[in-house]
């Protein structure tokens, strides 16, 4: 039985075009202080050319002032802003390239790996958490606490590098990067499983470090529900065991997790950084790491200000999503 | 009451009825491993005959709720039987318990918790019909509405969501919802409280109204003595997980035995005006 719309609905077309000026808002408060930050670190990406005595230092202070750097913050922020509505993004020095063709090769491979590994762990943690939450206090529910309990006292790095230690030794999969070396000379299929096999590990790292955490809020959710009259009432109408847990008590017990959802979204670009550096999966992680230590500024902001729009994407989602669901946020009587 | 009817009846064999049934709770001391047991029901002796309203009332905590529960098969006991309908059900499995669920409706106290907020006013009456599939699709609909105005609910309001609803009204559909299934038994459990003395005694005549054109058997629970008397048949009293007096209301209010009882009894409110004004005024 679907949820009925009431009389006293607030308009959702008002809502979002709130919500779309505050996102407008926040995004320009990230990127000022993203390029206000940037500017008060020490150094830039060419101090390091002054230390070479082949290039002169004109030449540096021309390269300097061909890319702005010469310019107040003011200037460079203005001059930044045109490339955004231009579509570049700045331009990233280590690569003589716009940022956002940089930026949009990266993330499609950390949208890969992380999309992924996001619906993995939902798949997994929703099933077990309803589970164990009607199981409460049994064999089952004890034995996923211990696990989970487990899983979360041991870092996401200490798994990667378990993970890649275990694929070492047995010689049971690629180990590093994205594809095989020889990869476009595959057939399609070929191509896949090469690909499936290289995700693998940072898929399995990325659904182990979220699956504890999603699996106690899910079961966390659902035993407060659980004892909540409607379903017992449910129950009294002689409902199946399946049928109570999955389409009443989870629907009702949807809101948390659908904001926890929401966190999950804007976490796609970002929540993967350490684990694709350490696995060495070409995304956003290493290209970050690179652009902070060579002070390739435009990229660490177009990659702070991408991750924003996914956190921004993110908690729209979530309220999209509980406005559809419950009708207690769709009235004036909530 | 106690009217010559219900005596008639009440000669008829139980419609319910516990023999020595026990309940108890483990309860684990805060930072300790150590756990102690809650005695909910101790050896329970108790009748509920066919077509009549049988009240149970008893102080907070003296296991009413329990006892609901487990005549509601919500709980299992841990010793004793439940006989229904000929049927000593206690030992029953889930799956043996199935088809005997509809036919005893539990209506809990606390109304606003009782419906789904996410359903509409409709939606929540069709809910237990849908579990049964006792109706088509088509069919839901238009029983909803006919069970609305049973109950004294507008059908206009079957799009309502029950947070638009007042305390009263929210009840009604609770009471709209157990009966859908066309249960031989209904309960509830302190159903009542949390009204104000008005809307209390609309419901009561609601209930009434419900017992003699359903042929209803209805058990209420209660720590109000002086609102249960108004309208029940028999009246049977809890102290501390036992039935310490049970008999006709009559007979119970004119010669209480047992000191509970009459603690009850001194703490009677006057609600018999509300009552008859609401009698005299019909449902509100």
């Amino acid at each position: 039985m679907m949820p009925s719309m009431t009389s006293g609905v607030k308009s959702p077309i008002r809502y979002l075009e709130r919500r779309a000026i505050h996102a407008l808002l926040l995004l320009l408060g990230a990127s000022l202080l993203s390029f206000l930050f940037s500017s008060l670190a020490p150094g830039s990406f060419f101090d390091e050319m002054k230390l070479n005595p082949q290039i002169s230092p004109e030449t540096v202070a021309a390269l300097r002032a061909q890319y702005g750097l010469d310019q107040p913050l003011p200037v460079r922020y203005v001059r930044w802003v045109k490339s955004v509505f231009r579509g570049e993004w700045g331009y990233s020095f280590a690569y003589n390239q716009p940022v956002r063709s940089l930026l949009m090769v990266r993330a499609r491979n950390t949208l890969l790996l992380t999309t992924l590994a996001m619906a993995l762990a939902w798949l997994i943690a929703v099933p077990i958490g309803v589970w164990i939450a009607s199981r409460r206090g049994r064999w089952d529910d004890q034995l996923a606490s211990a696990s989970t309990s487990l899983l979360l006292s041991v870092p996401e790095l200490v798994l990667a590098l378990g993970l890649l230690y275990l694929v070492i030794r047995t010689h049971a999969l690629p180990v590093g990067g994205m594809v095989s070396t020889g990869f476009d000379r595959l057939g399609s299929w070929e191509k896949v499983r090469d690909l499936a096999a290289h995700l693998i590990v940072p898929v399995t790292t990325l659904v182990l470090a979220s699956l504890p955490i999603l699996i106690r809020h899910v079961r966390a959710s659902m035993m407060e529900v659980l004892q909540a009259p409607f379903i017992q009432a449910a129950r009294g109408h002689g409902i199946g065991r399946s049928r109570l847990l999955f389409c009443y008590a989870l629907p009702a017990a949807a809101n948390p997790l659908i904001s926890l959802f929401g966190l999950s979204v804007a976490g796609l670009l970002s929540g993967s950084l350490l684990v694709e550096v350490i696995t060495g999966w070409p995304g956003l992680g290493p290209l970050l790491l690179e652009a902070c230590f060579s002070r390739d500024i435009y990229v660490v902001i177009g990659v702070v200000m991408a991750s924003t729009m996914f956190m921004i994407l993110g908690s729209l989602l979530a309220d999209v999503m509980l406005l559809v669901a419950d009708p207690r946020i769709r009235t004036d009587h909530a | 009451m106690g009217t010559e009817a219900a005596a008639t009846r009440a000669l008829q064999p139980a419609l319910m009825r516990t023999r020595g049934l026990g309940k108890r709770y483990l309860q684990r001391t805060p930072f300790s491993q150590q756990s102690f047991a809650i005695a909910a029901l101790v050896n329970v002796d108790f009748e509920i005959a066919p077509g009549c309203l049988t009240a149970l009332v008893g102080e907070s905590g003296s296991g009413k709720s329990t006892l609901a529960s487990c005549l509601a098969m919500m709980e299992k006991p841990d010793s004793g039987e439940i006989w229904f309908e000929g049927n000593e059900i206690s030992h029953w499995s889930k799956r043996k318990l199935a088809p005997l669920r509809p036919k005893i409706q539990l209506v809990f106290q606390d109304s606003a918790g009782a419906l789904d907020p996410r359903f509409s006013a409709a939606q929540i009456i069709e809910e237990p019909l849908e579990i049964q599939r006792r109706e088509s699709r088509q069919a839901l609909r238009a029983r909803a509405r006919e069970l609305m105005e049973e109950v004294g609910l507008s059908p206009d309001w079957a799009n309502r969501s029950p947070l638009q609803l007042s305390g009263g009204q929210r009840q009604r559909l609770a009471i709209a919802r157990a009966i859908a299934l066309k249960p031989s038994l209904l309960i509830l459990d302190e159903s009542l409280s949390g009204l104000d003395l008005s809307t209390q005694a609309q419901i009561l005549n609601l209930l009434l109204d419900l017992k003699a054109a359903r042929s209803l058997t209805v058990l209420l629970i209660s720590h109000d003595l002086s609102l249960v008397g108004q309208v029940a048949d028999f009246v049977a009293v809890m102290h501390q997980g036992r039935i310490v007096e049970s008999g006709s209301t009559r007979q119970v209010l004119a010669s209480a035995q047992h000191p509970q009882t009459g603690k009850l009894l001194a703490s009677v409110r006057v609600l018999e005006a509300a009552f008859q004004t609401a009698r005299a005024g019909g449902r509100g």
